[in-house]
């Protein structure tokens, strides 16, 4: 899997068009899209809470001297999915990085289906109808980068947030197949696999061991983005770790609590 | 409802609430926080909200009995603990949220640091109004401490570069307040040290500057009373003054000090020294406790002595802004050049007419203690501003490290009685060891505060270890609590 000889797939750099990155409003998202901006690339950002795309914008544009256009967005609001794409007067897009996640309650999702279809949709199915629009797009255009936040929970199923896992790993093989569509038309395809990070999701919480920081995650996904990497986990050591969780053997690991 | 105050309706100023960010309870983490000083640690549960609506979802929902905001925590003390008890950190609420370049005019979010703020304005040709000692506090903790910087004497503390904040009010509710608008929340909010609520954003008014650098001149007194007459010229000629003081040197050479006056140094000045735009930045660390003998009187007598030679009388020096108004930076973890046990950092000011007897009486009193400073730092402070717990007075202001040695709390104890008798007051940012008494005597403007407090949070929902200690909220209310 490891894929760290291929070549630079995506043209990047400073005058090219825009990045869209969509949920910047998430700590590892501002800081993925810090570091675009930070390399001089303008911005299109969306995000659900319009007061906290509007932060995080004027932040982005105010420290790093860059264009950035905020479009509050839902991406549970399959309409709206229509014309983000165009990233108006800022040019052709250079690359999209998809940054949707919800975690969602597990046990709630358990005993409502609401729930549980909303952190598939979430997970699963808004990124699937972006990445189609955004796909045939840099498809036509002949080059460009696609990027998208999974997770480590996508590797294995286990019973304290499988419906989190099934999407993020259902995303996985979708992008595996994108990557592979993809491929002849120049376009590059990441799929980024982030373990624990100091955000939100993990904070306050029991269990959490080698914590990454949101700045240095974000730079890795601006890194493997911006080199056209196919699977990426951040920090690196985490695709050792999922190695061996992938390693046990269902027999055992559905005994385990985990 | 905020306090009275302000000629406007209730109402006007309230800005509506958010939608809920949380599924859950807002999730803590329970830590040993300490100031600066590294003296006292107390356990707090700490909540580290990344979206401003997250803020009222913790105040009003979480089960505490108290809250305390809190920065980059390099006041020394106590001030940013709230032991047993729930501290809200501003860290992620860090984003810079419009700049008017014509006015001059920075909103941001309070968690932001002040040199974050200096690396996104200095480019464009601005500068903070007044910044302290170090990059790392923010703007939520200047506004909490009203902090004043090198140009107190001539421009006042940070508060009078507010143009106005929003706060969150004990009872949940956003309001914008300002120098017109709520004037008495925003006067007990400004030097509050976070007791009023949570500041969640600011507008401050900056500063014009045409290059980093700054113009200096160094002036050496051979005595306390040459310092004192140096910067009494001073005064009308330099926007930025500050003197390093030994005080080691005893009898005729009490108080002998290096003088440093500064100002913004024009575009002319820089090119004619062939500069460059660009400023360095040291990149030292202490990576780990130095042994508690590390700065003892030895040690700090010689570097003491060397300082004070190396410098000689000299005018317009270029320096790189940030080497002059934050020379200790440079060194990332300065603090734990003082080992394990922390050290306090003492700072008082003492009001004109006796300030020069005060200052001599509290180098005279560290000195018969046997204790070392390896920092001290006297500067002439301007007139008082309007915040009710503010620090500054016009006279003199005499900042000491001090390491935590035995016979400390005497010494503390006898300082705080000189203070006391010159009519001054001490620096609630670097307090860690004040009594309740000493306190409301240095503060006068207690009252006035109290009233807003009473008024504005009736069952004393924001609180601190130091207010507790010094009677600020009513102690023995959230004391009964407790139990």
């Amino acid at each position: 899997m490891s894929d760290a000889g291929e070549g630079v797939g995506a043209e990047l750099g400073e005058g090219a068009g825009p990045v869209l990155i969509v949920g910047v409003t998430s700590a590892i998202a501002q800081a993925t899209a810090a570091a675009f901006a930070a390399h001089g690339h303008d911005l299109l950002v969306t995000g659900r809470n319009p007061e906290e795309l509007e932060a995080v914008a004027a932040d982005l544009a105010l420290r790093h001297r860059v264009e950035v256009e905020a479009r509050v967005f839902d991406a549970l609001d399959f309409e709206a999915h229509d014309g983000l794409m165009d990233a108006a007067g800022m040019g052709p897009l250079s690359g999209v990085v998809l940054a949707l996640g919800y975690m969602g309650d597990q046990e709630e999702a358990q005993g409502d289906f609401r729930e549980a279809r909303r952190i598939v949709d979430t997970n699963y199915t808004a990124c699937v109808a972006l990445l189609e629009k955004a796909a045939s797009i840099l498809e036509d255009r002949g080059r460009g980068f696609i990027c998208v936040v999974g997770s480590v929970a996508g590797d294995r199923g286990r019973q304290s947030n499988y419906l989190y896992g099934s999407a993020k790993s259902g995303l996985a093989a979708y992008l595996q197949g994108l990557r592979n569509r993809l491929h002849p038309a120049g376009v590059t395809v990441t799929t980024v696999k982030p373990g624990f990070v100091d955000t939100r999701m993990t904070y306050g919480k029991e269990g959490m061991f080698l914590v990454a920081s949101p700045e240095s995650v974000g730079r890795g996904i601006y890194r493997a983005a911006r080199r056209g990497r196919s699977v990426v986990y951040l920090p690196g050591f985490w695709r050792l770790i999922m190695w061996v969780i992938r390693s046990i053997p269902e027999p055992v690991f559905k005994r385990l609590k985990l | 409802m905020p306090a009275s105050g302000g000629a406007r309706s209730p109402g006007s100023n309230i800005i509506e609430g958010f939608d809920p960010i949380l599924k859950s309870h807002p999730r803590f983490r329970s830590e040993p926080l300490t100031g600066w000083g590294r003296f006292p640690v107390e356990t707090c549960r700490v909540y580290r909200p990344e979206a401003r609506g997250e803020l009222s979802e913790i105040v009003t929902g979480a089960a505490e009995d108290s809250f305390l905001p809190r920065g980059l925590g390099r006041s020394y003390g106590d001030a940013a603990l709230n032991g047993d008890a729930a501290v809200i950190s501003l860290l992620r609420l860090d984003r810079l949220l419009s700049l008017d370049e014509d006015e001059g005019v920075l909103e941001c979010e309070a968690g932001v640091g002040l040199g974050d703020i200096l690396d996104a304005v200095v480019p464009r040709g601005f500068f903070l109004p007044v910044v302290p000692g170090t990059r790392f506090v923010t703007v939520g903790g200047a506004i909490a401490s009203d902090i004043h910087g090198k140009n107190h004497h001539r421009d006042g503390t940070f508060s009078r570069f507010v143009v106005d904040l929003t706060l969150l009010t004990p009872g949940g509710e956003l309001v914008r307040c300002s120098p017109e608008v709520y004037r008495d929340l925003f006067w007990a909010t400004v030097g509050g040290m976070g007791l009023t609520g949570i500041i969640v954003t600011a507008r401050i008014r900056l500063h014009h500057i045409t290059t980093r650098y700054i113009s200096v001149d160094y002036r050496k007194a051979p005595d306390l009373d040459a310092a004192l007459a140096l910067f009494d010229e001073a005064d009308d000629q330099y926007p930025y003054s500050v003197a390093w003081i030994d005080c080691l040197s005893r009898g005729r050479a009490l108080g002998r000090s290096v003088l440093m006056f500064g100002e913004h140094a024009t575009r002319e000045r820089v090119k004619d020294a062939h500069l460059d735009v660009a400023s360095s930045r040291a990149r030292l660390s202490v990576p780990f406790d130095a042994p508690g003998i590390a700065l003892n009187r030895i040690s700090v007598r010689a570097f003491n002595t060397f300082y004070y030679a190396l410098h000689r009388t000299r005018d317009d020096a270029l320096v790189s802004a940030d080497r002059f108004f934050f020379p200790l930076d440079g060194v990332r973890d300065w603090n734990r050049l003082y080992g394990r046990r922390g050290f306090v950092q003492y700072q008082a000011v003492l009001p004109l007419d006796r300030g020069g007897e005060g200052v001599r009486r509290l180098l005279e009193g560290l000195s018969a203690s046997g204790l070392s400073s390896f920092l001290a730092v006297l500067k002439k402070m301007g007139p008082e501003g309007d915040g009710h717990l503010s620090f500054p007075m016009e006279g003199y202001t005499l900042a000491l490290d001090i390491p935590r040695r035995r016979g400390l709390g005497k010494l503390l104890g006898a300082l705080d009685r000189i203070v006391l008798d010159h009519g001054g007051r001490i620096y609630l940012a670097k307090d860690a060891s004040l009594v309740a008494g000493a306190f409301r005597q240095m503060y006068p403007g207690l009252d006035r505060f109290q009233s807003v407090k009473n008024a504005i949070d009736p069952d004393g929902l924001f609180s601190s270890s130091q207010a507790r200690r010094l009677g600020i909220t009513d102690a023995s209310r959230k004391e009964g609590d407790r139990s």
